[in-house]
């Protein structure tokens, strides 16, 4: 079961990692999936990398350490975010083909993010993810770490005097945004349910033309073609559901999470902004009071400031190009799906009327004959 | 009707009148019937152009609301290049009043299928607005149903000759006492009779034992399948409608979007306009629905066809048996044994023995009455005959139409189904064409 082919992902110039996720279990274990690196022709630009070619074992954990480390290397960018860690056993069954080859998609994408990204591509924590044997993580600190980035955001009662009006622009938008993804997908669900109901009576009308069927003659092939049409119908609509199940409100789910993310480095950059300028206010007291200099920590700090800013400027930049390609293929994907669905249903009924035609003009000739 | 164009070039069958619309489909029906040249329809063309409401006193002096049918009659001759059509005759009947009709066939031609009303009331209604009976969209089915009606007679080999029929379309005022005049009435009993009576035929004949349980088995299955469509009616109308939530959501989103915006508000409008074309899908639906219900209701007229001749075999077979016992009871009293058990034999046999005159007087009353017997039976005989025959003779006719006009409504349900198909492709196609702008 792979996901998709192996595609060279150019990054504004960067030479491509292309990963292929096989996922690799037994009922026995959680799910573990084998990554393979393959670093496309000339390979003297990512010096860091040995070989030309990487297959390893990672667990969800693993992808989990990943992206905590990479948040803590590098906190002025933003991570893409991972599918969901914990799902409720008795709802969702984690060993099952659709889950798995859900997640499979989604970590996928998760590490191409990265990749295509001109400076996240090149941590050092991505190389060990990808190149090494066992990862030598020390769980227990890295959840601690997190825990204790979290505890700073909570306690962080910080105040910005004012926030750049393109941050506060950006954070509305990913509210409002945040907002109408979730309204599609209660959309979405809602007709994944209509239709499943669609589908059951669908099911049942089909039936009642099979069991007229055994009453006639001269009509015993057309109500035989009708029931047969009726049953291609159900299982394109069948297909139609599964598709948009599996493929359509994984991404939008995962988009939301995205926003999270987003949000997330948004309140960071607020925080380092506060934090300036906290320090800037004392310094200047300072100042008032015994003339010191302005301290170098402060001015790193201001530089930490505008760094962010570019960064997140940057981020935001690509984050809203990738969002309009990725929504363009979701949607145009639905469209198509769509479309398939229909035609499949138009070309069982077509067979029919020609089938029937044909009987007719038989029938003619033979009365005129 | 353009088709989504899905980037093949391979040459595609011609399909033969799939872009036939119901309308259309209904036309081919009727003319059909026409095709079959009754004399009366060589004479004229019959249509039900109209309804309107009334409001009138009924017969127990209330006000009432009802509606009426304009009833058109043309002569069939065609019109020469540039003329006029000819002005129809007209007149205006209400529902009751064919009713009337239909009963009076019933009993005067009780050997023939009659063709089936309307419904009185909307029945396997996928939409809870359609229940009405003042409905428009109820009274325009059923004005449609009430003109299929009389050119399923007009178009009957036997029926079409009928006087009172004739007069139905021609008499306005003075059809109802015609009809009264004819003393269908009094047949009405007896017709009750014969559908309502327990009643054990000791040879049924075959075919129409037959016939009956093909017709019951017909009846249930049709109103299952009328069941499961307005059910199936009802999801769909579901799935679509929803999609209309899309058209709101894109258009709110595409406020804060940039270059996005665009491509998803006219998105927004095709999933509008998905949403609104089931409306129209499944008021054409209602067409098929209702060639089914006329079915449907066939049914009960060939029940009734076989349980008149039940019963006049039935009759026949108590005018055979009821012989048989007189012949009996007068070989007894000739030969002075008793083997069937009498009131007159055993009081004979207790209280002494009767004189020879009350015997030769009894003997002949018995030889009076066997001989009416004979005749009797003759008669019964004659008339079941005639009876099987000319039933028979329509039960064929019927047969055919039957396989026909069924055969003919599935490939219109069929060329439905595509047209919806068409319509979906085409608005997603429509979509697909914003979502890559996006």
């Amino acid at each position: 079961m792979s996901v998709g082919t192996p595609r060279g992902l150019a990054s504004s110039g960067q030479k491509p990692i292309a990963e292929i996720l096989h996922p690799l279990s037994s009922a026995a274990e959680p799910l573990s999936v084998s990554v393979t690196v393959n670093l496309g022709g000339d390979k003297t630009t990512r010096v860091e990398f040995d070989l030309p070619e990487y297959c390893v074992r990672r667990r969800y954990q693993d992808f989990d350490w990943l992206r905590i480390k990479l948040e803590d290397s590098q906190p002025t960018h933003l991570i893409p975010p991972l599918p969901e860690k914990f799902v409720m056993k008795g709802v969702v069954d984690r060993f099952s083909e659709e889950f798995v080859e859900t997640r499979m998609k989604a970590l996928d994408k998760f590490l191409k993010r990265i990749a295509d990204h001109p400076v996240l591509s090149f941590n050092p924590h991505l190389n060990s993810f990808l190149t090494a044997k066992d990862l030598n993580k020390r769980q227990g600190l890295a959840l601690l770490t997190k825990v204790g980035e979290s505890v700073k955001y909570v306690a962080g009662g910080y105040k910005l005097r004012a926030r750049p009006a393109e941050f506060c622009a950006m954070g509305e938008y990913l509210d409002t945004f945040n907002q109408k993804l979730g309204t599609i997908d209660r959309i979405a669900q809602r007709i994944l349910k209509e239709q499943s109901e669609y589908l059951t009576e669908l099911r049942e009308y089909g039936t009642v033309y099979s069991s007229w069927v055994g009453l006639e003659d001269e009509l015993r092939r057309p109500l035989e073609g009708v029931a047969g049409c009726v049953t291609t119908c159900c299982g394109a609509l069948e297909d139609l559901g599964e598709n948009m199940s599996q493929d359509f409100l994984p991404v939008l789910r995962e988009y939301v999470l995205y926003v999270e993310s987003m949000k997330n480095v948004l309140r960071k950059r607020d925080q380092s902004q506060a934090e300036y300028e906290a320090r800037l206010e004392a310094a200047i007291l300072r100042k008032q009071e015994d003339r010191t200099p302005m301290p170098v920590e402060v001015e790193k700090c201001q530089d930490k400031v505008e760094c962010f800013n570019a960064d997140l400027k940057a981020d935001w930049e690509r984050w809203q190009s990738n969002k309009r390609q990725d929504f363009k293929q979701l949607l145009t994907g639905m469209a198509d799906k769509n479309i398939n669905h229909y035609e499949k249903c138009q070309a069982a009924w077509e067979s029919l009327i020609t089938l029937l035609q044909d009987k007719q003009t038989e029938d003619k000739s033979s009365e005129t004959n | 009707m353009m088709m989504a164009d899905s980037g093949s070039n391979e040459e595609v069958a011609v399909i033969v009148n799939t872009d036939i619309t119901s309308t259309e489909s209904e036309n081919n029906l009727i003319n059909t019937m026409v095709e079959r040249g009754t004399a009366l329809l060589r004479k004229m063309e019959i249509n039900v152009a109209e309804a309107e409401k009334r409001t009138g006193k009924n017969t127990v002096n209330m006000q009432e609301t009802y509606t009426v049918y304009l009833i058109e009659i043309r002569p069939a001759e065609t019109v020469p290049e540039g003329g006029t059509p000819a002005t129809p005759d007209t007149l205006w009947r209400r529902y009751s009043e064919f009713e009337l009709l239909r009963t009076y066939l019933l009993v005067t031609y009780p050997y023939i299928i009659i063709p089936p009303l309307p419904e009185k009331r909307a029945e396997f209604v996928w939409h809870k607005l359609a229940a009405d009976n003042l409905d428009p969209d109820f009274v325009e089915r059923r004005r449609v149903g009430l003109e299929n009606f009389l050119l399923r007679v007009a178009s009957h080999p036997v029926l079409s000759n009928d006087k009172i029929f004739f007069l139905f379309l021609t008499e306005e005022k003075g059809w109802r006492e015609a009809v009264l005049e004819t003393g269908f009435q009094d047949k009405v009993d007896s017709r009750l009779k014969s559908l309502s009576a327990m009643f054990r035929v000791k040879n049924p004949d075959k075919r129409f034992t037959a016939l009956k349980h093909y017709s019951d088995e017909l009846n249930t299955v049709i109103s299952q399948l009328l069941r499961v469509r307005a059910k199936v009616a009802d999801r769909l109308y579901g799935v679509y409608k929803v999609h209309g939530n899309y058209g709101r959501v894109f258009s709110e989103w595409s406020a804060i979007e940039k270059e996005m915006g665009d491509g998803l508000q006219s998105a927004g409008h095709h999933m509008d306009t998905y949403a609104a074309s089931i409306d129209d899908i499944l008021e054409e639906e209602e067409h098929y629905a209702d060639q089914l219900k006329e079915y449907l209701f066939y049914t009960d007229a060939v029940r009734s066809v076989c349980r008149k001749h039940e019963l006049i075999q039935y009759e026949l077979e108590m005018v055979a048996q009821d012989l048989v016992h007189k012949k009996q009871q007068k070989e007894e009293l000739a030969t002075g044994t008793v083997r069937i058990f009498s009131l007159k034999g055993m009081t004979s046999k207790l209280f002494g023995q009767e004189s020879q005159e009350q015997r030769e007087s009894r003997l002949a009353a018995l030889e009076q009455s066997i001989q009416e017997g004979e005749e009797t039976l003759k008669e019964k005989n004659t008339e079941c005959g005639e009876f099987v025959q000319t039933a028979w003779e329509d039960i064929e006719r019927f047969k055919e139409q039957k396989d026909k006009d069924l055969r003919e409504a599935l490939i219109s349900y069929a060329i439905m189904q595509i047209s919806m198909c068409k319509k979906g492709i085409q608005v997603w196609s429509n979509a697909k064409e914003c979502f890559n702008k996006i």
